[in-house]
């Protein structure tokens, strides 16, 4: 069968290959060496579209989703958290990212047909600013834990002889670990920090702190930021967007640059990707910042208009003097998280979090009152809390899966991302602990099976 | 004032209002559920935010103002767009409906024994994209092209740090070099050293030869090259590089041009990387998502990123694990999954000779545009292309018309420009990139308007250079955009006079 993406006939070939003046196609690859041309590629054999999608729709159904109407069988009902959250994308957002002039467009090098791309961008720093509380923002990052590396190494260049990065014990340990690989680089020291005494000093280029932390509670954002500008550090936080709706923005405690994770606004947990980085800063640091920045100006018949500007920064231009070496990046999904916030607006997102947070609430309370569970943290948390288990979280989680419930992250001490002795204060963790997550998708009937199951 | 200005004056300046200059008090677009559990009481005032300023729209509204914008955009979808360097090539319309499918969409990062079907999906890519480059082992973490390289040479670095050769401080980077690679040497602490190339458009080798010794830790390569062309001495480049004990780096911005054809691996490189977004049809989606995975040969293989994923023994499945000496994270989980379904999808259904079908068309019809355009722009490299063709517009600008306005014009005869002033050292720089899914009559139409805007350069040079005119906006004032930058919205009573 002829290939449906190419439109090329055998016709076709010949008379460009006439023009051309070769006598095959294999003649246009004669540059290259002959001992290594055309070499045997074995791969599975060429599907037809029925053939692939029947294939592939097999292997998705090999894996079980969050699902939207968990209750009616449609998927699993989701209490996992851990970085990226199950919310409900309104349908707005997919219709128009499946645009095929947003879709199949790239980087706005040409503005004058590219204004869809370059205007949608100035909306999403529009919107950062305001969620975050932040002065500007760039166009998006690969991800919350690539943009927080690029933030480290962004505070290094502002702080200028500084070679540590302090991190808060509680943030996301992948956050954490992002961090260190792009330090490598720079040389850069990470020292993690314990929250009630951290030592920040004169070396110390930044402290970063998560809000809420990894494990979902709030951390004293006021004081922390206190310390860190006490050692003349930066102040970067890790916001998450949604509870951003019903908490106090890293503007007005103090921050200098704030990233975070805009998966749950309106894009899709797709087994961890593609995601996107937030990314603000203070005004006066806006050209050491990394990444695309849209800019509005005027063309030559006084009409606005958007532009790439303050290019200088960027690799493009400035070669091994950049500002970080990000080209391509999550514009699309960038998008889908501007549709999202215009979609839900004031209100909307307000309440969003607020289902969060008292679903959250409902269901840590019930959870608190079986035998054998507990609370083992002290303070507020927004949607995320950690319960102490009285069986090993693998089988809880598996009998749990049995009702068609996906439990929480094992966060049982000596796992990865551990509860350890004397974090947030505490003296004796539990031997066994989960981190659950609830958001608006749960309904009260699903929190009550969950708490049903643990109790069983 | 456009025509169209003039019949309708509310729609003078659509540039000019925002979804926030569209709100009104009391509109949503999106009804959400109400709230079926006793309310907890808040947390204390302090923590609890006083303002959010955010758009009020109705759902029409909110449809109607998006969908207007995308309409300000080219895309594939709509127009030619032979951006160089780009592969702007169809994107699979069946890809769209496999993303979103439940168990693809719906996974969370967390899952594991119930991620079974997308575990085995990156398995599978893993193997193919191996196959493909000639590499033995795959990481599929980076996010996009920039980030795989950064990836690479942190491996490289580790590399060298493992076997006691922490002294090699330099990595060596041809002068045709994307900016990414410069940009990522120095990310990655490395002094930049630039290797010129011949007339002839391939790598200078006494220029090579004088900058390596044992303080390079790599060369980082594209190929072809950004200048189209498919150097014939790299194998004598590899194993100069392996001589002087460094690592030769892939740049796979050009792999289209390769598939079945040659395997990098084959020809001695020891570290690439590809963009999944452009050799294998994902779409760009206005600048991402992309997905970057590195390819290298065994002795790296203990570098590579945290995660990859490995087929545990009898009935264990799939798991997500880290390699030996792993560098660590690159992103948050474990990639752009999302990117890799339409990448798996797009090679399942190619196959083999699909894939090498790409590359031959790709190929030939770079060589057709060159073939065309021949006369009326001059060639620096006059010998066959690859997959894309650099032409200069340095006759057209001696007569007044820059490649900028050249450039310009095309989206007057609709279509997209291709890249412009890169690679550097082109004079006027026109690096055009045509991609197998075009057909032929899409080129001849295409090449007829770039032999007519060459008349115009001679005849009436004043309609190129101010072009555009059938574009949303007329030219865009870049340097006040950036001498006095406006980056986000402001309400009027915080907008400055």
């Amino acid at each position: 069968m002829p290939n449906p993406y190419i439109a090329n006939t055998e016709a076709d070939q010949r008379a460009m290959l006439k023009a051309v003046g070769a006598r095959s196609l294999d003649d246009l690859f004669a540059d290259i060496p002959k001992a290594q041309r055309d070499p045997p590629l074995n791969l599975p054999p060429p599907l037809s579209e029925p053939e692939l999608l029947t294939e592939l729709s097999s292997l998705a159904a090999r894996s079980q989703a969050a699902g939207l109407m968990a209750s009616a069988g449609g998927g699993l009902a989701c209490f996992l958290g851990g970085g990226a959250y199950h919310h409900f994308i309104p349908s707005v957002v997919g219709q128009i990212l499946s645009r095929g002039e947003f879709l199949t467009s790239y980087t706005p090098y040409q503005p004058e047909v590219s204004q869809g791309t370059l205007q949608t961008a100035f909306e999403f720093q529009s919107l950062v600013c305001e969620l975050m509380g932040m002065e500007v923002a760039n166009a998006g990052m690969y991800d919350g834990a690539s943009a927080l590396a690029e933030a480290c190494l962004m505070a290094a260049a502002i702080t200028g002889r500084r070679h540590r990065v302090a991190v808060l014990e509680t943030v996301h340990p992948h956050y954490e670990a992002v961090v260190r690989t792009y330090a490598a680089g720079r040389g850069l020291a990470v020292e993690q920090v314990a929250a009630e005494r951290p030592r920040v000093t004169e070396e110390h280029a930044c402290l970063v702190v998560q809000q809420p932390d990894f494990f979902g509670y709030l951390e004293d954002v006021e004081a922390l930021g206190q310390a860190a500008h006490a050692a003349g550090a930066l102040y970067v936080a890790v916001a998450e967007p949604v509870s951003s709706g019903l908490l106090r923005p890293p503007g007005e405690y103090g921050a200098d640059i704030a990233v975070g994770e805009g998966q749950p606004l309106g894009i899709p947990l797709s087994f961890g990707g593609p995601y996107l980085g937030l990314f603000a800063c203070r005004q006066e640091y806006v050209r050491q910042m990394p990444g695309r920045i849209v800019g509005r100006t005027r063309d030559a018949e006084g009409r606005t208009g958007y532009v790439l500007t303050l290019q200088t920064r960027e690799q493009h231009i400035r070669r091994e003097r950049a500002t970080s070496n990000i080209c391509t990046s999550e514009q699309l999904v960038a998008l889908a998280a501007t549709v999202y916030l215009c979609a839900m607006g004031k209100q909307g997102l307000r309440r969003v979090a607020e289902l969060c947070y008292h679903k959250a609430h409902y269901a840590a309370e019930r959870i608190a009152g079986l035998p054998g569970y507990s609370l083992p943290l002290e303070g507020h948390f927004f949607n995320e809390f950690v319960v102490g288990c009285p069986r090993p979280v693998a089988e809880l989680n598996q009998a749990l899966l049995e009702e068609g419930i996906l439990g929480g992250l094992d966060i049982s001490p000596g796992t990865g991302a551990g509860l350890r002795p004397g974090l947030r204060g505490l003296r004796e963790p539990p031997e066994h602990a989960m981190l659950l997550c609830v958001t608006e998708m749960n309904t009260r009937e699903e929190i009550d099976r969950l708490v049903e199951g643990l109790a069983s | 004032m456009s025509e169209q200005a003039k019949v309708n004056p509310t729609n003078a300046d659509p540039g000019a209002t925002l979804s926030f200059d569209l709100s009104r008090p009391g509109r949503i677009a999106c009804a959400l559920p109400e709230l079926d559990v006793p309310a907890a009481p808040l947390p204390p005032e302090p923590l609890v935010r006083r303002e959010l300023r955010l758009p009020e729209l109705s759902q029409p509204d909110l449809v109607r103002y998006f969908t207007r914008l995308s309409q300000r955009n080219y895309g594939v979808d709509t127009t030619f767009y032979p951006l160089g360097s780009c592969t702007m090539k169809y994107n699979p319309r069946v890809h769209e409906e496999i993303v979103r499918l439940p168990g693809f969409a719906g996974v969370h990062p967390h899952q594991r024994e119930t991620a079974q079907g997308a575990l085995a999906l990156m398995f599978d890519l893993q193997r193919f994209l191996a196959e493909i480059t000639g590499m033995d082992a795959v990481s599929l973490a980076p996010a996009a092209g920039a980030h795989g390289e950064l990836t690479g040479i942190l491996m490289a670095r580790a590399y060298h740090q493992h076997w006691g050769d922490s002294q090699r401080q330099r990595v060596l980077v041809p002068d045709t070099a994307h900016g990414t690679n410069p940009a990522t040497a120095a990310m990655c602490g490395y002094e930049v050293v630039s290797v010129a190339s011949c007339t002839d458009g391939n790598m200078d080798l006494d220029a090579l030869a004088a900058a390596l010794d044992d303080s390079v830790a790599a060369l980082m390569l594209t190929m072809p090259n950004t200048l189209g062309l498919f150097d014939p001495q790299i194998p004598r480049i590899a194993e100069m590089v392996h001589r002087a004990g460094a690592l030769l780096y892939g740049d796979g911005a050009n792999l289209n041009a390769l598939l079945g054809r040659v395997k990098l691996g084959d020809l001695g490189f020891d570290v690439v990387h590809m963009n999944l977004h452009k050799t294998f049809s994902t779409p760009h989606g206005g600048g991402g998502p992309g997905s970057g995975p590195i390819a290298v040969k065994e002795a790296l293989a203990p570098f590579l990123p945290t995660p990859i994923v490995r087929r545990e023994a009898g009935e264990g499945g799939y798991v997500l694990a880290a390699p030996e000496r792993s560098i660590g994270r690159v992103g948050l989980f474990h990639g752009n999954f999302g990117v890799m379904v339409r990448a798996y999808a797009y090679i399942r259904t190619l196959g083999a000779d699909g894939l090498r079908e790409v590359s031959d068309n790709a190929v030939l019809n770079a060589n057709y545009v060159r073939a065309r355009l021949r006369d009326a722009y001059r060639l620096p490299y006059d010998r066959r292309c690859m997959h894309e063709v650099v032409f200069s517009g340095s006759s057209q600008k001696a007569k007044g018309v820059k490649t900028l306005d050249i450039a310009k014009r095309l989206i007057d005869y609709g279509f997209h420009p291709p890249t412009i002033y890169f690679p550097l050292m082109v004079d006027e720089a026109m690096l055009i990139e045509p991609t197998e899914t075009e057909s032929k009559e899409t080129l001849d139409a295409f090449c007829d308007a770039m032999l007519a805007i060459a008349r115009e350069v001679e005849e009436e040079p004043e309609v190129v250079r101010s072009a555009p005119q059938r574009a949303p906006v007329r030219r865009l004032d870049e340097a006040t955009a950036a001498r006095q930058p406006v980056l986000r919205w402001r309400p009027a009573e915080e907008r400055k006079p």
